[in-house]
């Protein structure tokens, strides 16, 4: 650590530090699958992506638009369902398209889906908003358990494999991290795009006080509709990508568990900037895969919730909000440090130099 | 900011280091992998099963073929998806040589095709006995020394069309791939027989409200053929009373489950003379299923009076197993073949028989016509009817011919 701050000192031009952090990331998410075991690639690398990619759609309406939808895994498992129907499957039902069809129209549907919602639930605020997205998620559920004709009930669609593009196997560990990661970091891009444009910024202002947005103007009711389809649009991508991985789908991918997992990535992570519901995902995939190995089997699941309740109860703002504070503390600490280290007499002697106070500009 | 990134990264980097760790092992022990549901709707059973392994694991002191065994347990809700996650882990990242499960029909079905992708693992069942699983497609690695849905109805469908003289029945069974398969095992002889049966229900799991089928039984028939488990058969039997309802039963092999028969209640006296069949029977007069009775007891304070088809199941699959380890004195380091070649043609002494297995690696093994019936002490039991021996996947048809009637499904078989 200290190298690095011998080599670019606390004088780094401010416009640098972001690129220099999106670089490192880039680089790790780049080699990480190149150099684990497939089961991390796969199984904890692609799952984190693509859990993270349908909670940041929740993020984006929940973050910017002010609006909490539980439905968000209903559009992920309409576009999942859409793609089994109309791409093929093992029973051999529907028309078997290839994926360059099946797949815009799974798109296309998830998003016609997720405006559907948004219109319904659009007049409704807070706690309300939750009852009414929830009550459309388990609607949703219930058709697909029950339903023969189409959704072919509780037992569902098997054999959903990716298509061999480029001659390359897209079901193949790396890369189907691969193709996660590239349908994540399109997504980020475009809800980061989204937060700085007319619409975001109008959006977010419809959030903090809607009343005066339309006495602005603003035709509030159109904007909380197309950030419903512009999260519908983001959760269909994960959607496909979800079926995808499991290789199928039933009314078990859209049953209350699933619904709420997403939730509680997206709480978890923190719902302020859009790499939240990634951090979120990482953490959950973790915990559901080696919670069992820490703990008694019967009490697995408490674990997972303990340490869910923990994050939330310590940081309201999720895991983003631990690592701001921290970040916080770090570097005040640093700052006290490098005061304590001045050579005597070069220091500034009326400053008490233990005290740590946050030095400004420099976050 | 980018010095506490890069500290993140160094701890991330530890942890990691930690985990792959896992990797390293020493070459005088065997991985064994346990998959059951011990979260959702058959936790419970989930961990009964875990109890039947356990037994078998700790008889041989924890060894099989001079090594010792190292034993990693992966939990499902009973969903194909779960299942398949955990069973990943285990293979891909546990890295285990060996995995026993999974508990439930559409799990055992997603299984089979994880199977196929994992040649280098040998996969053995749990209980899970929904018929495609072996009979359609089947996975080279994939074996099964509990016996299948249709197999555990062998002799029933028979016995209620002669001795109990049931012509007409109307079934109910839970949606999905072991209730279709029990139902089928039913009326494959049901229907040879000359009985009709009239009308299927088939109800999402764990629905709680059972008016609407109850209401839509018809009067004209002789009795219901019920294939639910654990609360879905507690449920529906209470709400099939209290409607007033008084047609004769025949259970399906987990409908008369001990977890069904030991619930309190008025339907305990109407259940008696209920007949059913499974792989096992409570009161069976034989000295080895006695010895294991008993040992099932004291296994665990949190035992159930006898052991259910659960833990039988898994202490089979788990014995058989062993018996095939110490066969080839514990060595897998030819890509299993040996280990699956003992697998294939062993005899495995069982407390409910001899099981051993077919050209599709499912299992050949006794089955159990009951009857309930309540003993001394109050408590209900599953009573010995007839022990049927060596009944196959086929049910003794040629698999040519057998096969003709279908793949278990909602409609199929059918003898309205």
């Amino acid at each position: 650590m200290s190298t690095v701050a011998d080599v670019m000192p606390g004088t780094t031009p401010r416009w640098l530090r972001p690129v220099l952090t999106y670089a490192i990331a880039a680089i790790a998410l780049v080699i990480y699958p190149l150099i684990v075991p497939d089961f991390w690639a796969f199984q904890i690398g692609a799952q984190s992506l693509f859990l993270g990619v349908i909670a940041l759609s929740l993020m984006f309406l929940g973050g910017y638009g002010g609006m909490v939808s539980l439905a968000q895994m209903t559009i992920a498992g309409v576009a999942g369902y859409l793609v089994a129907i109309i791409g093929g499957n093992s029973l051999n039902f529907g028309p078997a398209w290839p994926w360059w069809a099946a797949v815009p129209i799974a798109i296309a549907g998830g998003t016609l889906a997720a405006t559907l919602v948004g219109v319904i639930a659009v007049r409704t605020a807070g706690i309300y908003t939750i009852m009414i997205t929830i009550a459309i998620a388990m609607a949703f559920f219930y058709l697909a358990q029950q339903n023969y004709t189409l959704f072919n009930g509780h037992s569902g669609f098997a054999s959903i494999l990716p298509p061999h593009v480029f001659g390359i196997d897209w079901r193949t560990p790396i890369a189907f991290y691969f193709l996660s990661l590239l349908v994540a970091v399109l997504s980020y891009a475009l809800v980061l795009y989204l937060s700085r444009s007319t619409f975001g910024i109008a959006l977010q202002g419809i959030r903090d006080n809607a009343r005066r947005m339309r006495a602005l103007g603003f035709n509030v009711t159109a904007h909380r509709v197309a950030a419903y389809a512009m999260a519908g649009f983001i959760a269909s991508f994960g959607g496909v990508l979800l079926v995808w991985f499991n290789s199928r789908i039933s009314p078990g991918t859209v049953d209350t568990g699933p619904i709420f997992d997403i939730l509680v990535i997206a709480v978890l992570g923190g719902m302020r900037r859009p790499i939240g519901p990634f951090v979120g995902a990482v953490i959950f995939v973790l915990l559901e895969n080696f919670a069992i190995d820490f703990i008694d089997r019967e009490r697995f699941n408490t674990l997972i919730g303990l340490c869910f309740l923990a994050i939330v109860l310590f940081s309201p703002d999720g895991v983003l909000g631990l690592w701001d504070r921290l970040t916080v503390l770090i570097d005040r600490a640093g700052a006290a440090n490098r005061m304590l280290q001045r050579p005597i007499g070069n220091a500034d002697r009326t400053q008490p130099a233990a005290t740590g106070r946050p030095i400004p500009g420099r976050r | 900011m980018r010095r506490n990134l890069l500290g993140g990264v160094m701890v991330l980097a530890v942890a990691a280091g930690v985990l792959f760790a896992a990797d390293a092992r020493a070459q005088d022990s065997l991985k064994i992998g346990v998959l059951a549901t011990f979260e959702g709707p058959f936790a419970i059973l989930g961990e009964d099963s875990l109890r039947g392994a356990t037994m078998a694991f700790k008889e041989h002191n924890m060894m099989a073929g001079g090594k010792k065994l190292e034993i990693i347990t992966g939990s499902s809700d009973a969903t194909p998806e779960a299942a398949i996650k955990a069973a990943r882990k285990l293979v891909e990242q546990d890295k285990v040589d060996i995995l026993i499960g999974p508990l439930s029909g559409d799990e055992g079905i997603a299984m089979r095709d994880y199977a196929k992708t994992q040649p280098q693992v040998t996969f053995i069942n749990g209980t899970s006995a929904a018929e495609p699983t072996t009979l359609v497609d089947p996975a080279p690695n994939f074996f099964r020394f509990t016996s299948n849905g249709v197999q555990w109805m062998a002799g029933l469908g028979s016995y209620v069309y002669e001795t109990k003289g049931y012509k007409k029945v109307v079934t109910i069974g839970e949606d999905y791939s072991y209730p279709y398969t029990q139902v089928k095992g039913f009326m494959i002889e049901f229907c040879k027989a000359g009985g009709h049966v009239v009308d299927k229900f088939w109800t999402p799991l764990g629905t709680k409200d059972y008016s609407s089928v109850v209401a839509s039984i018809p009067d004209d028939i002789d009795a219901i053929y019920v294939a639910l488990g654990g609360a879905d058969a507690i449920n529906f039997l209470t709400q099939y009373q209290q409607a007033g309802g008084t047609k004769p039963l025949i259970g399906g092999s987990i409908t008369v489950d001990q977890s069904v028969l030991s619930s309190k209640g008025k339907r305990r006296d109407y259940l008696i003379g209920t007949p059913s069949a499974g792989p096992l029977a409570d009161n069976w007069d034989d000295p080895k299923w006695k010895a294991f009775v008993a040992a099932y007891k004291q296994s665990d304070a949190k035992a159930f009076n006898s052991p259910t088809l659960f833990s039988h199941g898994y202490y089979i699959e788990a014995t058989a197993m062993i018996q095939a380890l110490d066969a080839v004195n514990g060595d897998l380091s030819d890509g299993h073949k040996k280990f699956r070649d003992a697998l294939s043609t062993e005899v495995v002494d069982t407390p409910t028989g001899k099981v051993h297995l077919d050209h599709n690696r499912n299992a050949i093994a006794s089955e159990f016509l009951t009857e309930i019936a309540a003993g001394e002490d109050g408590n209900l039991y599953n009573k010995v009817i007839k022990v049927i021996p060596d009944v196959n996947a086929t049910l003794g048809v040629p698999e040519d011919e057998y096969k003709k009637t279908g793949q278990p499904s909602r409609d199929a078989p059918a003898c309205p």
